[in-house]
């Protein structure tokens, strides 16, 4: 064997390595999210129009920085319950599209009521072959007891992805599970979709700028 | 002096019987959700409720966080808290945690004296931090059940067990008797004002979040009442739905042209490291 031949075969080893070398240079569950917590709350601690509450500057904040770590097909699926399996493919994709535009209007702009809290993030525990962690974080202000917001996240191809937030012990996931079950049995799948479309534009139309 | 007696003295407090009254009329409301029987009832309740907080409660609490400081109603709070300790500091008790009944009764000793009748919340810093008890938590972990879900008037959400232990959790909240009417008023006036104050920033985001917010509002207070009662003990259960029929066919072509790009990105990778090998090889 000839060296060139040599180099060629070890650059194809390497080539097929490097997604593997890629995944485990991907950051920790817990560093994750402090990272991007800690990234997303200086932006909104310096931001005078995002504190005042201007939507579109949150909420593309919030798609730049926030939402690549967020599953939100998995998040659907359990926001929706068994009803999911009924859904047909192009179904699932709305729901998934429509409950993602809620969550990420409503949550940015309850970033925007951020002021002077202080996040505190618990030690982690995890094991290498784990594939779900836990990560416990708790926001402390003045006067108030601490609320615990805790980030469930899976592993997958693409690093650490948050399926889940628990807010005060609640899922915010899971917690829509009664009113779409509700939904669905009185208007079907597509009855959901269109209540969330509807709620949506609404909300839309409140935040447009004056 | 046991949680019974203190149950029955307060019964014949005019709040204590508007609950029960609540309770007995939800009695009588058609059930059609097995998961909350008195479903009818509940939603009246809560949209009384609804327009009673538009009108009074979340006025006020908005005036009230606009005209004082931040730290006077950190004050207020720390002064409300301050009373509440003891009773929560009882009710570690009854559920047989000692040590933290221990550590709230020192709450209280250190901030109604060093800390000024609770204004200022020493303890926290000293390491005694505050609990989240009350006798709806004690009655959940000695394993009574909860019962239906119930909205009061003005109380809100509440399940049964909750609502039966309210009266002496009502009392054990307040536990300095004021005499004086007025006073007394404007204090529990002042409690209800600070508390809805603290809601003003989720309650609007509920209020953006939900498509139905009696339901939301339900499944969040039952849940959170469960974490409570096992003291953050709960097992969390996500299901795939997914996985058990396979992907369905629209899926499968997804997965497939992701899969393609995933191979073309690869080969594009390697391509690059061969060539960028060869230049520095040569």
């Amino acid at each position: 064997m000839n060296f060139k031949k040599l180099l060629v075969l070890f650059c194809f080893l390497a080539a097929g390595l490097m997604p593997m070398a890629q995944a485990s240079a991907q950051p920790a569950p817990d560093v994750l999210v402090r990272e991007v917590t800690n990234e997303v709350l200086e932006i909104v601690r310096a931001d005078r129009a995002i504190q005042a509450g201007d939507s579109q500057r949150v909420i593309a904040l919030v798609h730049a920085k926030v939402l690549p770590h967020f599953d939100f097909r998995r998040m659907t699926m359990l926001a929706v319950g068994r009803d999911w399996r009924d859904a047909s493919a192009e179904q699932q994709g709305q729901l998934t599209e429509a409950f993602r535009t809620l969550l990420v209007r409503t949550y940015s702009n309850a970033l925007t009521q951020y002021r002077d809290q202080t996040i505190d993030f618990k030690p982690t525990r995890f094991g290498e072959a784990d594939k779900r962690v836990q990560v416990r974080t708790e926001v402390r202000q003045s006067g108030a007891q601490p609320i615990g917001i805790d980030y469930m996240l899976e592993k997958s191809d693409a690093g650490w992805k948050v399926f889940d937030v628990i807010v005060a012990g609640v899922s915010l996931v899971t917690n829509y599970r009664g009113s779409f079950t509700q939904e669905i049995r009185s208007g079907g799948i597509d009855g959901l979709i269109k209540s969330l479309e509807v709620k949506n534009r609404s909300l839309e139309a409140e935040q447009k700028p004056s | 002096m046991n949680a019974l007696t203190i149950t029955c003295s307060a019964a014949r407090r005019p709040l204590a019987v508007a609950a029960l009254s609540a309770l007995l009329l939800g009695g009588c409301a058609t059930a059609n959700n097995a998961k909350d029987p008195l479903e009818g009832y509940n939603r009246a309740m809560f949209s009384f409720n609804e327009q009673v907080d538009k009108v009074v409660v979340k006025p006020a609490a908005q005036a009230y966080e606009f005209v004082l400081p931040n730290f006077v109603r950190t004050g207020v709070g720390n002064f409300i808290g301050n009373l509440e300790d003891p009773w929560i500091g009882i009710n570690n008790l009854l559920q047989g945690k000692a040590a933290d009944a221990l550590s709230d009764l020192m709450r209280f000793a250190f901030n109604s004296t060093f800390g000024l009748l609770g204004v200022i919340d020493i303890a926290t810093p000293m390491g005694l931090p505050k609990h989240d008890e009350d006798l709806g938590q004690t009655l959940g972990s000695w394993g009574v059940g909860e019962g239906a879900y119930v909205v009061l008037p003005f109380f809100g959400p509440r399940t049964v067990r909750d609502s039966v232990a309210l009266p002496a959790d009502f009392m054990g909240q307040n536990p300095v008797r004021i005499d004086h009417v007025p006073t007394r008023n404007s204090y529990t006036a002042l409690r209800v004002t600070h508390q809805r104050s603290t809601f003003l920033g989720a309650e609007r985001t509920v209020d953006e979040a939900t498509i139905d917010k009696y339901a939301y509002t339900r499944d969040f207070y039952l849940e959170q009442r469960r974490y409570k009662v096992s003291d953050g003990n709960v097992a969390r259960e996500y299901e795939d739905f997914e996985a058990r029929l396979g992907p369905a066919l629209g899926e499968e072509v997804d997965m497939a042209a992701e899969a393609a790009v995933g191979r073309l990105e690869l080969s594009g990778i390697g391509s690059g490291q061969i060539a960028a090998a060869m230049q520095t090889g040569k």
